[in-house]
């Protein structure tokens, strides 16, 4: 197994200031807008973008909550263990709020297309965005492309994409993982 | 993790981890219950059959409503409607029904052991909901539950179960879940009506109602079972109240606070008072409501032990 450095953590700071500042563009004071970071690797980008919009920009009160997509997955069954769920916490109305979804890396998209139907659950959201730090290009099993990407990545079947976050793992990096 | 076992028979068939998987998956159904839309499509290609051979309204319903907010499709079967007065077998009725594609089932039947006997010859899940006076596997999951989520941990809890122990699977089936989980269980109720073996399972007999209370942190209180009595097991209904049914009185001269469960149907002024069943110190509904949820993990559990898209 051999890896390489896709983003040191200078990098995936300034992808992140890149990706605070266009929220705000489209977002203004968020005062109708909720993140909803989905479990389990979106929620640590999005702590960091709700902790970066709001001491670094001044933007207060953004509503973040946590949306777990296991009981939406399209494979339960598929595989030889069950699926295990975690945390969903929305402690907020959904309803006519434009949601912007966040998440470490797109890849499949159908993790997307599970939290399309579960946020339903909770509402109909005015619009749905999504933001995602790493977008794997080419590899797509759906229609669905993100409209905030921090770095578009190139990689092959059998290549995997991995986060770091300092908060869980010790650092901030991103990886490309060849086995 | 996954749960040891392919049916849920009894709560002595599974270990202490499959348990805590339970309560673990049950925590997350809990949350989706209470949401605007409590609804998830897990199981929308799973066929559940719910097959009681015995009268039940809150089993029953628990059960549908947790098969149906997984999306299961669900069939639903009452023997008294049905062929099995006809003089079919068990397990003629059950293949019918499976020919038509099902999944699962859920059974309840006033035999001990119809569960473990249909696991042997039919190709499906099966969930016990009841057999006879053996086991009651999901209700003791959510007392359990209950109690977790009361007391924070079942571990330690000293529980006392109290009347009709003899004609109970709800008492069996509690006490192999408090022992697993590490709790502390005494039964308490007329001589009569204790099994007699009750001490090898590691249950202490208390015959004092007053005494049970203080000892323990958790009151289970179980409904007299006149329709499974043959003979007389206690002089009258009024002088088993007197000496076992729970009243506020009692209830407000112990020393501490404890924890009033009912597995229900509830005799009200039998062996629980209506003030007592409706006061704070009883968690006789959030059972119910918990019950939904631990329906919804156990099936969704055995369920993503199902394989289609193999043979």
């Amino acid at each position: 197994m051999s890896q390489k450095v896709l983003l040191n953590a200078t990098e995936i700071n300034i992808a992140l200031n890149r990706l605070a500042c266009q929220l705000i563009e489209n977002h203004d004071d968020f005062s109708n807008t909720v993140l909803i970071g989905l479990q389990p690797r979106g929620v640590f980008l999005a702590e960091r973008l709700k902790t970066l919009l709001e001491e670094e920009y001044d933007i207060e009160n953004i509503k973040l909550g946590y949306l777990d997509i296991t009981f939406y997955r399209d494979d339960f069954r598929r595989s030889n263990k069950p699926l295990e769920a975690n945390k969903t916490s929305i402690n907020f109305i959904v309803e006519d709020k434009r949601v912007v979804f966040i998440d470490d890396v797109l890849f499949t998209g159908r993790s997307i297309r599970s939290a399309l139907t579960a946020i339903q659950s909770f509402g109909r959201p005015l619009e749905i965005e999504l933001l995602t730090l790493i977008d794997r290009r080419f590899s797509r099993h759906l229609p669905i492309q993100p409209d905030y990407r921090g770095r578009q990545v190139d990689a092959i079947d059998g290549e995997k994409v991995r986060v770091s976050w300092k908060e869980n793992d010790g650092e901030d990096a991103v990886y490309l993982v060849k086995n | 993790m996954e749960l040891s076992v392919n049916h849920l028979l009894g709560i002595k068939y599974i270990t202490e981890a499959d348990i805590q998987l339970i309560f673990e998956t049950a925590d997350h159904f809990k949350e989706v219950i209470n949401r605007p839309i409590k609804k998830v499509p897990s199981l929308r290609d799973i066929t559940i059959a719910n097959l009681f051979f015995e009268n039940s309204t809150r089993t029953k319903l628990s059960f549908e409503l947790a098969e149906k907010r997984l999306s299961a499709d669900v069939i639903n079967f009452a023997s008294s409607s049905s062929s099995v007065s006809k003089g079919e077998t068990l397990i003629d009725t059950v293949n019918n029904i499976l020919s038509m594609k099902v999944d699962m089932v859920v059974m309840r039947h006033p035999n001990p052991g119809a569960g473990v006997f249909l696991s042997k010859h039919v190709k499906a899940s099966i969930v016990n909901a009841g057999d006879g006076a053996h086991e009651h596997p999901t209700q003791a999951l959510l007392d359990t539950y209950s109690i977790r989520e009361k007391l924070g941990d079942v571990a330690g809890k000293k529980v006392v179960i109290i009347g009709d122990i003899l004609h109970s699977r709800v008492a069996l089936s509690n006490i192999f879940a408090l022992q697993k989980l590490g709790a502390l269980v005494k039964v308490c109720g007329p001589k009569t009506l204790m099994p007699k073996f009750i001490d090898k399972l590691g249950v202490s007999f208390e015959p004092n109602l007053r005494k049970a209370l203080e000892w323990c942190d958790v009151a289970n209180m179980l409904r007299v079972q006149n329709e499974r009595m043959d003979i007389s097991y206690f002089p009258t209904t009024r002088e088993y109240t007197q000496q076992f049914g729970l009243n506020k009185a009692l209830l407000d001269s112990l020393s501490k606070e404890i924890v009033v469960m009912h597995p229900g149907p509830i005799n009200r002024g039998v062996e629980i008072t209506s003030d007592v069943a409706d006061s704070k110190q009883s968690i006789i509904l959030e059972q119910v409501q918990n019950g939904v949820a631990i329906r919804m993990a156990v099936i969704y559990l055995l369920a993503s032990k199902i394989k289609h898209n193999e043979d």
